[in-house]
């Protein structure tokens, strides 16, 4: 099976199990969605949004959603080993690691098209002012992360201590990609978006997501082999 | 790529400062049925664990024919079928979907010819398109036997799989085993169920505390024999 078939073939499997059992999708939303009121509460006040808190919100949600998503995706793999089985197979491993990013990506994607409205409507954002920017932002942010979690989800997937270990991991080498989020996004709700800024962050953001591709297609075969 | 004997030369594995393994030493040949037998915690999933590519062990090797792990890569692990405690299946998926999976990523022909007949020997023709969680420990050991053999391995490894079984189900998973014998798998099995191989077995080992000896011969069943030599 060529790369991209084997790649298909697992993202189809991830999200034929998750429409199944729903089960990822339900609890990130629910995260997503009590995380936002408590900053709703903590930072609206007299009806006034404090500057740019709006985009924070909305990459520390996404970023917290994730992990958990993250965490559950890989902890299915691990409760009836399967994750054995698929490292067992002959197909490429790199094919298997983007198989699984595609799915997580596709969760992901899923949890920000309801939580972009919501913050919009909570925090008077317009986000989607410059939607094609946005868009563009949201998914350079989103496959970033979802990269480089979906390396460190599957290496601490045999991990007893794989809920503390993954955020601690995560979170850190993350941060480049949470900024490049929050200030591009921040750049587009200014009262004159700023697109040269948009259009820098994004730029980065995409780098950023060359880099940490290329490095978990390289790690994740010997990462994975025990 | 094929290959029509696994030898184990030296075969070490430790985690941390525990030895799980201590120059573990054996051979088995195409046709051939060994069970591995020994307490819990003597290091025989390991064992499987590497002979199945997944674990590399801390010294020594393992040949496939002519082969390693090295030098086999992915054409290797199409020889090679596992069935592990925890049977590898999808419990959302139809045992349909398992299959075709599974088929999909080794790559498989004839997938519908394939999956039909691997239904059809795990006796889950008419459950084909029932959710994998709906089914008894027994259908799952079925399904997941099968979905190992789909591929047709050279050598298949096959950890615990008595356990939970009742008659029936056993009596079967014996028959099964047979026939891939006489077909010429190399088989490895790991079990508690000494009753259940008793009379399909061509060797036996012994492990303990990682050390691995042949089981001695001599009269008695394959119980009685394992027992004499661990009090021993």
């Amino acid at each position: 099976m060529t790369f991209l078939g084997t790649a298909a073939l697992v993202a189809r499997k991830d999200l034929l199990v998750e429409s199944r059992s729903r089960e990822v999708v339900y609890t990130s939303l629910l995260f997503a969605i009590s995380c936002m009121l408590v900053f709703a509460f903590g930072l609206v006040k007299e009806g006034r949004v404090v500057t740019d808190a709006a985009a924070a919100i909305l990459w520390i949600t996404i970023a917290f959603a994730g992990t958990l998503a993250l965490g559950r995706i890989f902890d299915r793999e691990r409760q009836n080993e399967t994750l054995r089985a698929l490292l067992l197979a002959p197909a490429s491993r790199a094919a298997i690691y983007v198989g699984k990013l595609v799915g997580v990506l596709a969760l992901l994607l899923l949890v920000e098209a309801i939580v972009v409205p919501l913050v919009m409507l909570m925090f008077d954002a317009a986000l989607l002012a410059h939607p094609g920017f946005m868009l563009s932002i949201l998914i350079a942010g989103s496959v970033g992360y979802a990269a480089v979690g979906t390396l460190f989800a599957a290496m601490l997937a045999q991990s007893r201590s794989r809920g503390a270990l993954l955020p601690v991991l995560l979170y850190p080498m993350t941060v480049p990609v949470i900024i490049g989020g929050v200030r591009g996004t921040a750049a587009l709700l200014q009262p004159e978006a700023d697109l040269v800024i948009a259009r820098a962050w994004l730029t980065m953001l995409v780098a950023f997501d060359a880099v940490f591709i290329t490095l978990c297609l390289w790690t994740f075969e010997p990462a994975m082999t025990e | 790529m094929d290959f029509t004997s696994v030898t184990f030369t030296g075969i070490s594995r430790n985690f941390g400062r525990r030895r799980a393994l201590a120059s573990v030493s054996f051979a088995v040949e195409a046709g051939q049925l060994a069970a591995l037998l020994g307490a819990n915690g003597s290091g025989k999933s390991t064992l499987l664990s590497i002979a199945a590519t997944l674990l590399a062990p801390t010294s020594g090797d393992v040949r496939y024919g002519t082969h390693t792990a090295q030098t086999g890569g992915a054409t290797l692990r199409q020889r090679i079928g596992l069935l592990g405690h925890d049977l590898y299946l999808y419990s959302e998926l139809t045992a349909e979907e398992n299959l075709r999976f599974f088929a999909g990523l080794y790559g498989l022909d004839h997938v519908d010819r394939r999956v039909a007949n691997a239904l059809r020997a795990a006796a889950l023709d008419d459950r084909a398109h029932d959710p994998v969680s709906s089914f008894s420990r027994g259908m799952r050991q079925r399904l997941a036997l099968e979905r190992a053999l789909l591929h047709e391995p050279r050598l298949l490894l096959l950890d615990e799989p008595f356990t939970g079984l009742d008659d029936p189900s056993s009596v079967a998973l014996r028959g099964r085993l047979t026939r891939v014998r006489e077909a010429g798998t190399i088989v490895i099995v790991t079990t508690h169920e000494l009753e259940a191989i008793d009379t399909i077995v061509d060797a036996a080992y012994v492990l303990s505390r990682g050390r691995c000896e042949p089981l001695a011969g001599g009269t008695g069943s394959l119980r009685d024999r394992y027992r004499r030599q661990v009090q021993a």
